[in-house]
């Protein structure tokens, strides 16, 4: 065994300098017997990461319902794959850039869509829609449109050069995300059952292939980046952001499914967060044998490279392959045809160690079981959060129609139109709805009558107030977007971005996010079948103190639409009654009406009653199947009104509405936040209801299709025009444009 | 007719082009690689959209100079007709095989939404199946879609008819200065041009994303319907 190739001595306190604890670190020896080498320490760290390791979030994720008549691979697999029907199946998983974002949002924004690409075409699917979930800071803040512009353009610059639509996803503002904004990236993709490939590697004396880009110092320790607090030199850590080349990938993509359509794999995985390191240990890992990687052959992008940087870099767009040993130069030939590099780095041994060679010696020699095994575990202090103080007496100081310009004008409602149109949505020729058009993004399979519904969901200031609402609140929510499609919601993926985990109060709001998730889930036969945990989402403000992110446990849902040409959309009708589906009891605690027009961010979030979310959503979606809903638009975020002037404003015509509900104050009826609810346009609006009230649920009539705008029981008219022209101002006034 | 799709490294747009030539002529297209040195008997070579070698350099540009555009440059001058949409629009002007340049777009931000173009003449194999004055929608998709040429170009180009589809709102007028209807700020809103012998057409919008009401409508199959009337042998 050499010396380290490293200037620094390899002890305590360069482990803790890498992230391991002192007890980490001690454990680390006993499982080597001896003091590690430098990269043997660089491995132990990243895979013992919070990020590769979920050693805070293990216990907890595991109580989260993962099962399905047609879930094929849940959790553990590099992305959730479920059955659509016709041999099909979708591969789905949304994942985390936060850390690298903040650092530099163009290239953070771009990889982290370039690396959820890998972890689904990785399987053999072939990726056909892309959505993103992103939080910032305020608006008020300077560093929000410098975020913004960098994280839009990223995702653009990767998603449009590619060749993948962006279809969907959300926007949030909130000062809470002032220096760590979230960026959440999810591909779907689409592959045959019988052909979907996994990471397990097998086969003794298998070569071992590394294809893509070449190995570069860049996004060194990443992972461990991503496991820590940000502090005042954030900045300075720019040099462990990576670089994406979204040229590559595509070709990636194209050689890989190439690759995929002969029988020459025999396991795959891309090199993600910790590269080379977590690729190799987790394919061998997964197949209980050892590996053997000769980093002379590693293809290099600078000289003088070191085992340490080779193993630890996330150089982006690389893939690790085992292939059958006679299949070796039909792999090499198609990925020379798509000029891309290809190259024998090592093979599979009986050893059950990695074993990593450079220039002649052994720089790293690991059993890989302990690596996994004895991977710390955390079951951390929890702590309660308050309960949410009621919300008493409040009034209305501005009248339904101001408060509605308001709110159809405030950041978290505005037209995300500029964001939306830097994103191509329509490349491969499916788009069936486009952003906006319709509650969830409808995208068609090709050559098939199937649809894919998909939505990304989450409101954090619910989850702040009370994360086990939250919790419930995010999956239900991204059900029912799925469901006023006419689609059916089959499964989530999940993206937790939480503070630190090291504070009780924090891992106490992932704990009951996670109770409200699964809870949900298990009430709508939703399963979690992929998903990532970002925690540490913290910035450090000048007086020290750790200011921690909103608790924001984003969902992507899937649902699949059997004959794709029954999907509708939210836009208004020209004729036609508008119905609401669900409860009314005109909730504002926590409301959008309540933050814009009160300023306050109180009382407790709408309650959950997932029966009833059940009940209408079943029976708003089997009416929908039945061709006798012409619009439909979930009440979510500013409530009855909000939805109504949503549907006018992408609609045919306005509508004209009826008296609010009876004994309850109007600004609670029309901009309360009640859950489970729907806004639908029907043309028989007695046989609508009549089916409802069989089915057990309540309905009431709003009003009338028809007009130009939104026509108030009070007769006051307010017009489409106006409503756009306050809708669509928000981001070009903050982009200055 | 038979048509062919040439595929560059970074091409992203060829099989929504290959969905729309399947919808109307019935016949699969063939996918041609940038590799190759020859053609196989085509009635119609289309050059899709995407990014062709990443467009690290101006777009199109590598393209122009790869293998495949030396049979496509004796086809052209053989008279054969060519389609080239958003990055096949460029590659063709950077080849020479149309004039003009595309710049980065005015806003200087990548626009992905639907615009409206006048058709400018119906008699050609592109825009036979519109009247002149005709109004179309199609989805645009591009960074860099602001058409220049220098103004004996654009005089030469308008005097003899070679302008194929300008931006214009949905009534048919056409305002060269507004950014809602002329989004990339093309120069005299053009939005797609042809050659002399009218047989080569490049465009920026992608009228093939528009052939199916499921997709939110058809109004780009005229163009494909037309080529097929005029092609067919």
């Amino acid at each position: 065994m050499s010396s380290a190739t490293g200037q620094k001595p390899v002890d305590e306190a360069l482990a803790r300098e890498f992230g391991l604890t002192a007890e980490e670190y001690g454990n680390v020896l006993s499982i080597m017997g001896r003091t590690p080498s430098l990269t043997e320490l660089g491995i132990f760290s990243v895979m013992w990461s919070e990020h590769c390791s979920y050693k805070s979030s293990r216990v907890w994720l595991r109580t989260l319902p993962t099962t399905a008549p047609w879930v094929i691979h849940g959790p553990g697999e590099n992305a959730g794959v479920v059955d659509i029907g016709q041999g099909l199946a979708a591969i789905f998983k949304m994942e985390s850039h936060n850390h690298p974002s903040f650092i530099e949002p163009y290239q953070g924004a771009a990889t982290g869509v370039g690396g959820i690409l890998r972890d689904v075409f990785t399987m053999g699917a072939r990726p056909v829609a892309n959505l993103n979930a992103l939080r910032f800071g305020s608006p008020e803040n300077p560093q929000t449109r410098r975020i913004v512009d960098g994280v839009v353009r990223g995702i653009g610059g990767y998603g449009n050069c590619v060749g993948v639509p962006t279809v969907g996803g959300e926007i949030n503002f909130h000062p809470a995300y002032d220096g760590n904004p979230l960026v959440n990236a999810m591909t779907v993709g689409i592959a045959r059952q019988d052909r979907i490939f996994l990471s397990a590697a097998a086969g003794i004396g298998n070569p071992v292939v590394y294809v893509g880009s070449k190995t570069g110092r860049d996004g060194i320790h990443g992972a461990t980046m991503s496991s820590s607090e940000f502090d005042e030199d954030a900045l300075a850590k720019r040099p462990t952001v990576q670089v994406g080349d979204p040229f590559v990938e595509k070709l990636l993509i194209e050689a890989c499914l190439e690759l995929m359509a002969t029988d020459a794999i025999v396991a795959i995985q891309d090199m993600g967060a910790a590269g080379l390191t977590s690729s190799s240990v987790e394919m061998a890992g997964k197949g209980g044998v050892g590996i053997d990687l000769d980093l002379d052959a590693v293809p290099q992008r600078e000289r003088g490279m070191t085992a340490y940087e080779m193993m630890l870099s996330e150089s982006q767009e690389r893939m690790l392959i085992v292939v059958h040993p006679d299949k070796t130069e039909l792999a090499r030939a198609i990925f020379e045809k798509w000029e891309l590099d290809f190259a024998i780095i090592g093979h599979l041994t009986d050893t059950g160690h990695i074993v990593v060679r450079h220039q002649g010696r052994v720089e790293a020699d690991i059993p890989l079981d302990p690596l996994a095994d004895q991977a710390p575990l955390y079951r951390r202090p929890t702590a309660p959060s308050p309960e949410p103080a009621p919300l008493g007496q409040i009034t209305d100081p501005v009248g339904i129609e101001q408060a509605l310009i308001r709110l159809i004008g405030c950041p978290d409602l505005a037209s995300r139109a500029w964001v939306w149109n830097q994103y191509d949505s329509t490349v491969g020729g499916q788009t069936v709805k486009r952003p906006g058009a319709a509650d969830a993004a409808i995208v068609k399979v090709e050559g098939t009558s199937l649809g894919l519904a998909l939505t990304t969901d989450c409101t954090p200031r619910y989850c702040r107030a009370d994360a086990r609402q939250g919790g419930v609140q995010a999956v239900a929510e991204a059900w029912r977007n799925i469901v006023a499609t006419g689609a059916r919601p089959l499964a989530v993926t999940d993206n937790l971005n939480f503070g630190s985990p090291e504070k009780p109060e924090v891992m106490g709001q992932f704990v009951a996010a996670i109770e409200g998730m699964g809870e949900a889930c298990r009430a709508l036969d939703f399963p979690v079948v992929s998903g990532n945990v970002s925690l540490y989402n913290e910035t450090r403000a000048p007086d020290g103190s750790s200011v921690s992110i909103l608790p924001t446990p984003a969902i992507g849902g899937l649902g699949v639409l059997e004959d794709v040409n029954r999907a509708i959309g939210l836009a208004m009708p020209a004729d036609g009654t508008l119905v609401l589906v669900g409860a009314t009891r005109g909730e504002l605690g926590q409301s959008l009406w309540l933050r814009e027009i009160h300023g306050r961010e109180d009382g407790a979030p709408p309650t959950m009653d997932l029966a009833a979310e059940r009940r209408n959503g079943d029976f708003v979606r089997q009416q929908i199947e039945a061709g006798h809903v012409l619009a439909c638009h979930d009440v979510s975020d500013g409530g009855i009104l909000v939805a109504l002037a949503e549907m006018a404003m992408v609609g045919e015509a306005g509508c004209i509405l009826s008296a609010p509900q009876s004994g309850m104050r109007p600004e609670a009826f029309w901009f309360g936040e009640d859950q489970s609810r729907y806004v639908v346009a029907v043309r028989d609006a007695e046989a609508f209801t009549l089916a409802a009230t069989s089915a057990g649920v309540e309905t009431r009539t709003l009003g009338q299709v028809g007009g130009d705008g939104l026509t108030l029981p009070s007769g006051a008219t307010i017009s489409k025009a106006r409503m756009k022209a306050v809708n669509s101002a928000f981001f070009p006034a903050l982009m200055d444009e | 007719m038979k048509a062919g799709i040439v595929v560059f490294p970074g091409t992203n747009r060829e099989r929504d082009m290959a969905i729309a030539l399947r919808v109307v002529t019935g016949r699969e297209p063939v996918m041609i690689w940038h590799g190759e040195t020859d053609l196989p008997d085509l009635d119609l070579v289309v050059l899709p959209g995407g990014f062709s070698y990443g467009d690290y350099l101006r777009c199109g540009a590598m393209a122009a100079h790869a293998p495949i555009m030396a049979p496509i440059r004796r086809f052209a001058e053989a008279g054969g007709h060519i389609l080239g949409v958003c990055n096949g629009f460029q590659i063709l002007t950077e080849a020479g095989l149309l004039p003009g340049a595309l710049l980065r777009n005015g806003a200087l931000r990548f626009l992905s939404q639907d615009c409206h173009l006048r058709v400018e003449r119906d008699d050609t194999p592109f825009t036979r199946r519109w009247k002149a004055g005709d109004v179309f929608r199609a989805p645009m998709a591009h960074g860099d879609g602001n058409y220049i040429a220098d103004d004996a170009t654009i005089r030469a180009l308008e005097d003899s008819g070679r302008i194929a589809f300008r931006y214009a709102r949905p009534d048919g007028r056409v305002d060269e200065s507004d950014a809602q209807t002329n989004p990339n700020g093309s120069i005299k809103a053009i939005a797609g041009v042809l050659s002399a012998n009218l047989r080569i057409c490049g465009m920026m919008p992608h009228p093939e994303d528009l052939v199916d009401p499921l997709m939110g409508g058809e109004d780009g199959k005229p163009l494909f319907e037309g080529l097929v009337e005029a092609l067919v042998r």
